[in-house]
């Protein structure tokens, strides 16, 4: 099978290379670009371990071909920090003991970033059904909602602080 | 009045984060950047990919195996089965349950999806696209699914290898798919018990098969040096120095030149203790290839194929007086075991710790068997999220409790008080003969019940019963269970022969900073974290600057892993002991130092200082140091200390949990208005990671009680080996859990800690039953079959005769 050439940003980096058109965005990712944040749990769409940033909607990259995003934007976990300031869904998942094993924390991190800019000031439902595509096998979700509602709290506060 | 406490000491001692400190978690920071380094992110110059062809039948002879279109696919660079492993002697493998088991089919496949060929390829794509070209024929053989049925006397024989073998592991085998039987107690008095016993009550009770689903799936990366002799193998594994073990003893390759690395592992749950197939054709093909060579399962072979739990039928029986008292129990199971077995179960102990059935009650006459049986199903029987089987032990007894209190007519909490071993019974030895270290199990059920005041539920419950239009039944759950973890004693747990102690490795640097390796290995636990705050409380040395290192056999002291909450029972007994190893020796050099003698030294938060002298003391800081330069005279330089922990008992953690549920009388849905979990889990080392532990445990069980299972055809095919059939609870519908504790400390562990991870899981699962169960009580019904899908539970609905 003939490869195809794609241009895709990575975490803000401008990349062009040749894939074979069924390659799986997680394997791009995790094999061509040597970004091992996002994990393959189930490659079905179900975990949710997989998820990123794709032109500003959280996508599973386990069904996603990376031949569909030439011209496109991918952030993923390893884009969330600024440099040494972690991201505040980081900081939170942190303070409020929101993983254990971490296997499913950077796909429940990206889910959560782009979650909290379409829903900034989520109720404690709303964020229960904001991460509802994203399995987790050890927290039982309860401090996961909270480092979600820790990370409203404190990105509301720094755009208050902004304004 | 204390004198009050100067503040100083309480700066040094929180500047510690030890014992007792929710301190955030230390290995948080590279798994929240994406830095977490998994099985699947190891990569290695010139690393091939394995795939496994799996069976799609469940029992057959395999005919033919074609290799060769497979073969002719680029990237693909061998196909192996079990012809070619068998020159080598590696196309069966011994189990951790002294069964041995087909690494590649051999000339008969067992179960669906069972391991029949592995390709060897350049890529995971061309691994694949070999895997589908490999062409196998089958000449398909009765299944056998019914572990009844399978002992039938005209029943196919299944293990044909075994033949001829009436001895098995555990003794004699009375049938070709009998595996063993195990029996505990005293039938003669549990007899007698029931013989005049003036009330009796006989349920039987199945525990559907379930699987731990942890999210990262089995996987190896395996790496054969030719030249040096040498095997290096990351691999998803709670248990890595046993794997060596078995590895060396499998291949030939001393033990000494195996190294087996855990690195992180994505949850494991008792379904990464056990030895694939998948791992050992991964070695060999590396072996054979002389490349490193990574298997990756999919979650479809990880739900099919890798260890299942559960699957007992359990005839529970009980005799009482007609006030409730318990005279005896009889508990007899079959026992679904699948095509090998292939559990970890400790040699002496073939049904787990099946003996903690006779619960958190004081029953004077108890027996039990459990019954082993060989079926066309996925091996093994593991202990998922429990102590060989403590799931199964308390699910039996708490839903007995229950059936016999609903027969009595007395309140479920009153029947429990009435029964509960009594605080100054400890430590007290069961009928089963196992000796419960320490509990206090009524201020437990106590404080439970009024904080949920337990009276005013019932009252609404009486009133909600008493309404026919009430478009709900609610029920109240309530179990008070006690749990054996921290396996275990060397006398009484062995895996393969290798007794069951764990062990800690300590050295202290010169410049006082500590490391510590240990034979555990975390798989979500926080061991870098609660470990480190052992060694600052007994060492007073800060947590931030002791490092802990685990799961590399080539450089942590021999252990036996991370399962059935063993971790802080053995592995946290094992820090506190060397510690104190380094304390003591420490104390030595203190008083080298000022000159003074060992006894004439106080030992405070971080520092020996001459008693009643504040002026004049050596901190740990200042004592390191000198262990490198100016050690007493006589003593060897150096401050470093190894223990090896051998437990002298088991530990006996409790709780009580109870839950309410209101079941949509229209649709069967199950709501859990609350579930309040009350756990003494021994002296608490991080409380924020126990709280984690539990919800975490809590949700697996809710997932257990209310969802899963791993069902059936007739020839033997698993429907739902997805995770969009196989039932994973998201955020959405897992309920709010409520947590509470006691603090009741084991006698014998240096630290007075117990273990409590498995404990929601195992507490939790009868909690449900017992309260969708309780829904129905006053409609007649004793029991109901998990999982209590909406479905299941709108069945009994209309059976009752009271759906909308």
């Amino acid at each position: 099978m003939g490869k195809q050439i794609i241009n895709v940003s990575v975490n803000g980096k401008r990349l062009e290379k040749a894939v074979e058109p069924r390659t799986l965005l997680i394997h791009f990712l995790r094999e061509e670009c040597h970004l091992t944040g996002a994990h393959i749990g189930c490659e079905t769409s179900h975990c949710g371990a997989c998820t990123v940033d794709l032109d500003g909607e959280s996508v599973k990259s386990c069904t996603h071909l990376a031949v569909q995003c030439d011209g496109s934007e991918v952030l993923t976990v390893e884009g969330l920090a600024k440099g040494p300031l972690l991201h505040a869904v980081q900081e939170g998942f942190y303070k409020e003991h929101g993983l254990q094993c971490g296997f499913c924390t950077p796909g429940m991190l990206m889910r959560s970033y782009r979650f909290l800019q379409e829903n900034p000031n989520p109720s404690e439902d709303e964020v229960r059904a904001g991460i509802g595509g994203n399995l987790c096998r050890c927290t039982g979700y309860q401090n996961i909602v909270k480092a979600v509602l820790y990370a409203a709290a404190k990105l509301q506060q720094t755009e208050r602080a902004a304004a | 009045m204390n004198a009050p406490i100067d503040p100083k000491l309480l700066e040094r001692s929180a500047a510690l984060q030890g014992l007792g400190d929710s301190r955030l978690r230390k290995e948080d920071a590279r798994f929240i950047q994406g830095k977490g380094n998994y099985v699947d992110d190891i990569k290695m110059p010139g690393m091939l990919h394995m795939a496994i062809v799996r069976s799609p039948v469940a029992h057959a002879r395999i005919k033919r195996i074609d290799k060769s279109e497979a073969l002719k696919i680029p990237g693909v660079i061998a196909v192996l089965t079990a012809e070619d492993l068998k020159p080598l002697k590696l196309h069966w493998m011994p189990t951790l349950a002294g069964d041995v088991q087909a690494v590649l089919a051999d000339e008969k496949v067992h179960f669906q999806m069972q391991e029949v060929a592995v390709v060897v390829a350049e890529d995971r794509y061309a691994a694949a696209d070999g895997v589908e070209a490999v062409i196998v024929e089958y000449d398909e053989l009765p299944v056998v699914l019914d572990p009844f049925a399978a002992l039938e006397p005209d029943a196919p024989v299944l293990r044909e290898d075994l033949a001829g073998k009436t001895e098995g592991a555990h003794g004699k085998r009375d049938h070709p798919n009998h595996i063993f039987t195990w029996e505990a107690g005293d039938k003669a008095a549990a007899d007698a018990a029931f013989d005049t016993a003036p009330v009796t009550v006989k349920e039987r009770i199945f525990y559907p098969r379930v699987h731990p689903c942890p999210l990262e799936t089995c996987g190896c990366v395996a790496s054969f040096d030719p030249i040096r002799g040498e095997l290096t193998t990351y691999i998803t594994s709670q248990a890595p120095h046993v794997v060596r073990t078995v590895v060396s003893l499998l291949s030939g390759i001393p033990e000494s030149k195996v190294r087996i690395v855990s690195p992180d592992i994505g949850g494991g749950f008792g379904n990464k203790v056990g030895i694939y197939p998948g791992y050992v054709c991964a070695i060999v093909a590396s072996i054979v290839l002389g490349k490193p060579v990574k298997w990756i399962e999919d979650r479809i072979e990880n739900i099919s194929s890798t260890a299942f739990a559960r699957d007992y039928h359990m005839d529970g029986e009980i005799a009482a007086t007609a006030d409730g008292k318990i005279l005896g129990l009889r508990v007899n199971v079959i026992a679904d075991h699948g095509a090998f077995d292939a559990c970890a179960d400790p040699t002496k102990y073939p049904a787990g710790m099946f003996h903690i059935c006779s619960g958190s009650y004081d029953i004077p006459a108890a027996w039990c068997s459990v019954k082993g049986v060989y079926t066309n199903k996925a091996p093994g029987g593991v202990s998922y999220r429990c102590s060989f089987r403590v799931t199964e032990a308390v699910y039996v007894i708490e839903r007995m409790v229950d059936i016999l209190a609903q027969k009595l007519g007395i309140d479920k909490a009153e029947i429990r008080a009435k029964n509960f071993i009594r605080k100054e019974q400890f430590p007290y030895t069961s009928a089963f003969g196992f000796e419960y270290d320490s509990g206090d199990y009524q201020p437990a059920l106590d404080k439970v019940l009024a904080a949920v005041d337990y009276k005013g539920l019932r009252v609404e419950q009486a009133a909600k019963r008493a309404d026919p239009n009430c478009p709900t039944l609610m029920g109240i759950g309530l179990v008070a269970f006690t749990e054996v973890v921290g396996a275990g004693p060397s006398k009484m747990c062995d895996i393969l022969g290798v007794g069951m102690f764990d062990s800690c490795e300590i050295r202290i640097h010169p410049t006082g900073s500590a490391i510590a390796r240990m034979g555990t290995i975390s798989q979500g636990q926080g061991h870098q974290t609660t470990y480190a705050q052992i060694i600052a409380t007994e060492l007073g040395i800060p947590s931030e600057i002791i490092q802990i290192e685990e799961g590399d056999t080539s450089t942590a002291p021999y252990g036996l892993g991370t399962y059935g909450s063993r971790s802080t029972p053995v592995a946290g007994a094992a820090i506190a002991l060397a510690s104190r190893k380094i304390h003591a020796k420490a104390r030595k050099i203190a008083a080298h130092l000022l000159e003074v003698g060992e006894n004439d030294l106080d030992w405070e938060i971080d520092r020996f200082k001459v008693k009643g002298d504040d002026t004049r003391f050596k901190s740990m800081k200042d004592i390191a140091w000198a262990a490198y330069h100016q050690a007493p005279p006589g003593l060897e330089p150096g401050l470093e200390a190894v223990h090896y922990y051998d437990p002298p008992n088991f530990t006996f953690p409790f709780g009580v949990y109870l839950c309410v549920v209101d079941i949509d009388r229209g649709t069967g849905e199950t709501k859990v208005r609350r579930f309040y979990a009350l756990d003494d889990c021994g002296t608490r080392i991080n409380p924020m990671i126990i709280e984690g532990q539990i919800h975490g445990g809590l949700t697996e069980g809710y997932a257990v009680a209310m969802g899963q299972q791993m069902p059936f055809d007739a020839q033997g095919n698993l429907l739902g080996n997805t995770l969009m059939d196989y039932f994973l609870p998201t955020a959405v519908e897992t309920p709010k859990w409520e947590t509470d504790f006691t603090v009741t400390p084991s006698p014998h562990h240096p630290l007075g800690a117990k273990g409590v991870a498995e404990s929601p899981h195992v507490g939790s699962i009868p909690t449900f039953t017992s309260a969708v169960v309780d829904a129905f009580a006053h409609l007649g019904v004793k029991h109901m079959v998990m999982p209590h899908s909406a479905y299941r539970v709108w069945q009994q609905l209309k059976e009752s005769g009271v759906a909308l």
